[in-house]
């Protein structure tokens, strides 16, 4: 079976193709996310230094994975669409940022929530926990950047020109907090020392990260959907499908 | 080309001049912003020793920051940014020479200003000249990412709050090694390796932030 890749490249083609993609992807999800929790909440075992607490590894772990990978999604389509001026891509990045932002914020919050019990605080300025929070800065930018713009095509290639800017001065970002936070505290409290992890444990993790992806997917090819229908309101067939809806 | 660059400098200079409140008001923040935590944090002389550079670097990332509608907003407003556009000069070249002026109006001038406030916080003359040092290194940087996020924001809707929210998380580095290298000549450390990355981040942007810009300033003018 050949699939004509520039035919769905076309936001009315791929309209229908989304739709029909996103029970997939959310079933994948559900699955995912129900025998991930099982085995995160009744197989793996409990942690001999941290107790039951660790257990929120299995939404923070994945949710923080998500947040920077999905970034480079979104920036890779925004430069697609700059480079190649497909509209679609531009759409896509939009899709994005909304899940990307809210899983960077799950990753500050369930880690704040780790912390309190673990290190007993909610905030240590760790290098990786800043610069999180930064990406999260990013992401808002990107998303009001958006907003704030009235014409969508203006929207997409100033969107995209942010991204990409992004893309570069993460690492910067990274290494500078980084180095900041070892020149600042002396024994600050690391995450790298973590012990090493039963396979249970790991698995659960993939099993969440998993569906964590499988979600991302759904839930934005639905905002890409609604994007669609709103950029294309005045074209015929999407009033057809509102009439039909 | 190079008279062309030295002419929008030498320009842009000369509107500023005509219009001295402009830039004064960016120095006359971020004066008082700087002197303003004293009165927040108590002035107990080792506190403020410990703050001190931090406090005027933050001080210096705002102003920069204030002052970047500035930039091109005026030039577009008139229609003149649209004449440099279709000129036959490079845009790269039409936007490093908007960015020097922008930087000898605003970056220039707060560096310049930075060891009076640091007297402010009893900084000694060693962290002076450093403090002095890093300003005229990374003060460079933020007229050259902000210019990107001018650019950006060119007829958006509420560009101003817009611009710190782009901006400012591009301004990290700088910050950090800015403040670090006087932090750490106070500790009695040796200064060089944060000015040297300091100088590195002058280099990249100083090839990120007029691609970034000119990309912008085409989307913006489309």
């Amino acid at each position: 079976m050949s699939l004509d890749w520039f035919r769905v490249a076309a936001p009315q083609a791929f309209f229908p193709v989304a739709g029909k993609l996103i029970p997939w992807f959310s079933a994948l999800a559900a699955a995912f996310a129900a025998t991930g929790l099982y085995v995160g909440f009744f197989v793996a075992p409990t942690d001999h230094q941290q107790g039951e607490s660790y257990r929120i590894i299995f939404i923070h772990v994945p949710a923080a994975w998500m947040s920077m990978f999905l970034y480079l999604v979104m920036a890779g389509w925004a430069g697609f669409g700059l480079a190649l001026n497909t509209r679609l891509s531009g759409m896509m990045a939009s899709a994005l940022a909304p899940t990307g932002a809210m899983f960077t914020f799950i990753a500050l919050w369930t880690g704040a929530l780790w912390g309190k019990p673990t290190w007993g605080t909610w905030w240590v300025w760790d290098a990786r926990l800043t610069s999180e929070l930064i990406l999260l800065f990013l992401y808002l930018g990107f998303i009001a950047l958006k907003g704030a713009i009235p014409d969508s095509q203006r929207a997409d290639r100033a969107g995209a020109i942010l991204a990409l800017v992004g893309v570069v001065n993460i690492p910067i970002i990274y290494f500078s907090v980084q180095w900041w936070s070892t020149l600042h505290q002396g024994a600050s409290v690391s995450l790298t020392r973590a012990p090493s992890m039963a396979a249970t444990m790991l698995a659960a993790m993939i099993l969440m990260a998993l569906a964590a992806w499988m979600y991302s997917i759904a839930v934005s090819f639905a905002r890409l959907r609604a994007i669609i229908l709103e950029r294309e309101r005045d074209a015929a067939w999407a009033q057809m499908q509102r009439s039909a809806a | 080309m190079l008279r062309a660059f030295g002419f929008l400098v030498r320009r842009d200079l000369r509107i500023a001049l005509r219009r001295k409140g402009d830039a004064l008001n960016v120095l006359v923040f971020f004066a008082i912003v700087a002197s303003l935590f004293p009165l927040g944090v108590g002035a107990e002389p080792n506190q403020l020793r410990a703050i001190a550079a931090g406090v005027v670097w933050v001080a210096a990332l705002l102003a920069a920051m204030l002052s970047l509608p500035r930039l091109f907003a005026a030039d577009l407003a008139d229609g003149t940014l649209e004449q440099l556009l279709v000129s036959p000069q490079p845009l790269p070249l039409v936007v490093a020479a908007k960015i020097a002026a922008h930087w000898l109006l605003t970056g220039l001038p707060l560096a310049l200003v930075a060891p009076l406030l640091g007297l402010q916080y009893d900084l000694p003359a060693a962290a002076l000249a450093i403090l002095l040092a890093s300003l005229l290194i990374g003060t460079p940087v933020l007229s050259l990412l902000g210019a990107a996020g001018a650019a950006l924001t060119l007829g958006a809707r509420g560009a101003g709050a817009l611009l710190g929210l782009l901006v400012l998380p591009f301004y990290v580095p700088v910050l950090v090694f800015g403040a670090g290298a006087v932090s750490a000549t106070l500790t009695g450390l040796n200064p060089s390796a944060h000015l040297s990355l300091l100088g590195a981040f002058l280099a990249v942007s100083s090839l990120v932030g007029p691609w970034a810009a000119c990309a912008a300033l085409r989307v913006a003018l489309d």
